[in-house]
C-alpha cells in the first residue's frame, strides 16, 4: 500500500509538473491574452516575431495565447492573470485594466504609435449571392423588405460598433436635425430581426441558420467568410461611411515587471507596426496603416469615410452613458417602435 | 365501473392507438434529442475521414487539452471519493445538531449554476479577492493555472458521490457494523470489513458520475482557466475554441473524443447499476426473511 501511494504521489506530481509549464522549453516566455477571433493571427504573428527576435537576440521565445471575449480577458487580467501583453478589439477592455485594476498607467494609448492601435478594421455588410436586395449603403438598409442580422449591442463590443457606425451614418447625412437622425437609428433598430449574443453567434445565424439579407459585423470577418465560401455564395458590401474600430494592444506594467518581460513585451507589440507584420496582418484582413502596404491591398479595402468614436459621441465613456446604458437612447428607440 | 367486471381489465389509456402514440412519442423525441446529435458529432468528427481526424486529436495543443483533462479529472476523483464517503459516514452513521442542514449544503453545487461558482472562486482567489489578495504576497495563484481549475471540479462534482451513498447507508441502517463494534473490531476494520463491501456498487457509480462531470466541466472552469492554450485549456474549453476557429472538423474530433467517454461512462453507469439494484435485493430477501 505504502509504495503503491509513493506511486501515485510521485505520478501526480509529475503530472503537475508537466501541466504546469509550457510544452517547449525555451529561453523566454511570454503570454499574450487576446479577443476571441484573433487566435489564427496570433499563431502567424508569434511565428514571424520569434524568428525576428531570435535573429536579434539569439534568444528563443515561447509565446502562449489566451483567447475569449475581450471583456472577459480584461476581467481574468484584473483578478490576477498574468498576461504580458493585451491585444483587444475594444478600447473599453484595456481602459478597464487601468481605472479598474490599476495595472497600466491612465495614458496607455500614447505610448504606441496611432493611439496604440497597430492595425484597424470598419464595419461591413455581407449579402448574399448576387446581393438580390441591391444593397450598397446604410440607407438601402431601411428598405421594406431587408432584414438584418447583427449581435446585441447591449452585449457585444461588435454590436456597439455596428449600431455607431448607423448613427455616424445618419450625423454625416442629416448633419444636425436630430429628429432625422434618431428616426433613422430607429428604423434601422427595426429591420434587425435577429440580435445575437456576440459576433459569432451572428455568423452562424446568417450563414447556418440562414436568417436575414444582411450581416453586420466587422470588414474582416465579412472578407474571411466571404473567402471561407469563395464559390461566391455571398458577397462583401463595405458601406461609403463607417466607423473606425482600433484594436488597441498594451503591454501590462504591473505583471511585466514581475515577469521580467518589460523589453520583449514592447518589442513584441512595437514589431506589429514594421512593414512585414503589417502585411501579414493584411493578410488577415485587417486594415493596416503602412503606406506600402496599403498600397499593396488597396483594392481589397475601398476607400471609406472612417468616422472615430470622438467625432460619433464624443468619447466612449460618453457613448457608454448616452447610448448603451440601461435607459439609453439604444433602449428609447427600441421602444417607442 | 362497468368495465372492471369484465374479464379483460383495461383503463382509459389502454387502447392501443394511445399505447402506439405514446411509445412513438417517446421514440421520435428521443431519437431527435438524444440519437441523432450524438451520431451527428461521430459522423462530422469522420467527415473528413480518420486521417483528419487522428491529425485533429494528435495536434499539440489537443493533446495537451487531454492530458490536463485527465489529469484534473485524476486528482478530483480520489478527493471527492473520500470526501463523498467520510461525509455519507458522518450523515449516516451519527446524530448532531446540524445534520439536517449538512444534508443539504451538501447540494449547493447542484443548485448554483457552475458559472456562479467559478465566479465564486474567482471572486475568493482571485488577486483582488479576500484569500487572493493575501495569497499574492506568498507568489501563490491558484486562478488561472490547473489549481484553480482542479478547486473548482471538486466544488462542482462533490456531491456525485455522497448523494449515491446517503440513501443506500440510511437503508441499510447501522445493525451490522453494531454488531461489529460489540465484537471488539476497529473503527477502520469495521469500515473495511462491514461497511465498504456494502456500499461498493453505489460506491464505483458515484465515482463514474463524479468522473464524466469532471471531464466534461465547462462553465466553471473556463471562468477560472485563463484559456492558455497549451497551459490551462481543458478538453471541452478546446473544443469551443476550435468553433471559434472555424475548425469544425477539429472541435468535432475533439467532441467526439467526450462523447466518446460519456458512452463509456454509461456503459460502466449501466453495468453498476444492475449489479447495484442486485445487492438491494439481496438486502430485501434477507430482511422479510
Amino acid at each position: 500500500m505504502p509504495s503503491k501511494l509513493k506511486g501515485l504521489v510521485t505520478g501526480l506530481a509529475l503530472g503537475a509538473s508537466l501541466f504546469a509549464q509550457p510544452a517547449v522549453s525555451a529561453d523566454r516566455e511570454l503570454l499574450n491574452t487576446s479577443y476571441d477571433i484573433a487566435r489564427e493571427l496570433f499563431a502567424a504573428y508569434n511565428v514571424h516575431f520569434s524568428e525576428y527576435w531570435e535573429e536579434q537576440t539569439g534568444e528563443t521565445l515561447d509565446i502562449s495565447q489566451s483567447h475569449a471575449g475581450s471583456s472577459k480577458q480584461a476581467q481574468a487580467i484584473i483578478q490576477g492573470l498574468k498576461a504580458d501583453v493585451a491585444t483587444f478589439n475594444q478600447v473599453t477592455d484595456i481602459d478597464i485594466l487601468h481605472t479598474r485594476g490599476g495595472l497600466i498607467p491612465e495614458n496607455w494609448a500614447e505610448r504606441l504609435p496611432n493611439n496604440s492601435s497597430p492595425y484597424y478594421s470598419t464595419m461591413a455588410f455581407l449579402v448574399r449571392k448576387g446581393n438580390p436586395k441591391n444593397i450598397r449603403n446604410w440607407d438601402d438598409l431601411i428598405k421594406d423588405d431587408v432584414a438584418l442580422v447583427m449581435p446585441n449591442p447591449k452585449t457585444s463590443g461588435n454590436g456597439r460598433y455596428s449600431y455607431l457606425a448607423a448613427l455616424g451614418y445618419a450625423q454625416d447625412r442629416f448633419g444636425d436635425d436630430q429628429e432625422k437622425i434618431d428616426s433613422f437609428l430607429q428604423d434601422f433598430l427595426s429591420h434587425v430581426k435577429v440580435f445575437d449574443s456576440g459576433g459569432r453567434g451572428a455568423t452562424t445565424t446568417f450563414i447556418e441558420r440562414e436568417i436575414g439579407d444582411v450581416l453586420l459585423t466587422f470588414e474582416s470577418e465579412v472578407l474571411n467568410l466571404a473567402d471561407r465560401y469563395d464559390n461566391g455564395e455571398y458577397e462583401v458590401v463595405t458601406p461609403k461611411v463607417s466607423f473606425l474600430a482600433e484594436f488597441p494592444v498594451t503591454w501590462i506594467d504591473e505583471y511585466v515587471k514581475q515577469n521580467k518581460t518589460e523589453d520583449l513585451a514592447k518589442a513584441y507589440l512595437e514589431h506589429l507596426y514594421t512593414e512585414d507584420a503589417q502585411r501579414l496582418l493584411a493578410g488577415f484582413n485587417y486594415r493596416v496603416h503602412n503606406e506600402t502596404v496599403k498600397q499593396e491591398t488597396a483594392d481589397r479595402f475601398p476607400e471609406v469615410k472612417l468616422l472615430p468614436i470622438d467625432v460619433i459621441a464624443g468619447s466612449w465613456e460618453n457613448a457608454t452613458k448616452e447610448h448603451f446604458a440601461s435607459g439609453g437612447k439604444l433602449d428609447q428607440l427600441q421602444r417607442r417602435r | 365501473m362497468h368495465s372492471s367486471h369484465s374479464s379483460r381489465h383495461r383503463r382509459v389509456g389502454d387502447s392501443p392507438a394511445i399505447k402506439w402514440l405514446l411509445i412513438g412519442t417517446a421514440l421520435a423525441v428521443a431519437i431527435g434529442l438524444l440519437i441523432v446529435p450524438l451520431l451527428v458529432i461521430f459522423f462530422e468528427a469522420l467527415g473528413a475521414g480518420w486521417g483528419t481526424l487522428a491529425d485533429n486529436l494528435l495536434d499539440q495543443y489537443t493533446l495537451h487539452a487531454i492530458g490536463l483533462t485527465l489529469f484534473v479529472a485524476a486528482l478530483t476523483v480520489p478527493l471527492n471519493l473520500v470526501f463523498g464517503t467520510a461525509l455519507a459516514w458522518l450523515v449516516t452513521r451519527f446524530r448532531f445538531p446540524g445534520r439536517k442542514l449538512l444534508i443539504t449544503l451538501i447540494d449547493i453545487p447542484f443548485a448554483v449554476s457552475p458559472v456562479v461558482a467559478g465566479l465564486l472562486y474567482l471572486l475568493l482567489y482571485g488577486r483582488n479577492g479576500w484569500v487572493g489578495g493575501w495569497l499574492v504576497d506568498y507568489d501563490v495563484q491558484l486562478m488561472f493555472s490547473w489549481p484553480g481549475i482542479v478547486m473548482v471540479t471538486v466544488f462542482v462534482t462533490c456531491p456525485f458521490v455522497a448523494r449515491e451513498l446517503i440513501p443506500l447507508m440510511q437503508q441499510q441502517g447501522s445493525e451490522e457494523e453494531e454488531a461489529g463494534v460489540v465484537l471488539g473490531a476497529s473503527g477502520w476494520r469495521i469500515f473495511r470489513t462491514i461497511t465498504l463491501p456494502n456500499i461498493k456498487w453505489a460506491l464505483i457509480y458515484g465515482v463514474v458520475l463524479t468522473n464524466a462531470r469532471a471531464v466534461g466541466e465547462f462553465g466553471a472552469v473556463s471562468v477560472v482557466s485563463g484559456n492558455i492554450r497549451g497551459q490551462t485549456n481543458t478538453l471541452p474549453l478546446h473544443v469551443e475554441l476550435l468553433y471559434q476557429d472555424y475548425n469544425i472538423v477539429g472541435a468535432f474530433a475533439s467532441a467526439s473524443l467526450l462523447a466518446g467517454i460519456a458512452v463509456f461512462t454509461l456503459a460502466v453507469k449501466g453495468f453498476v447499476e444492475w449489479r447495484q439494484t442486485h445487492t438491494l435485493n439481496r438486502l430485501q430477501t434477507e430482511e422479510t426473511a
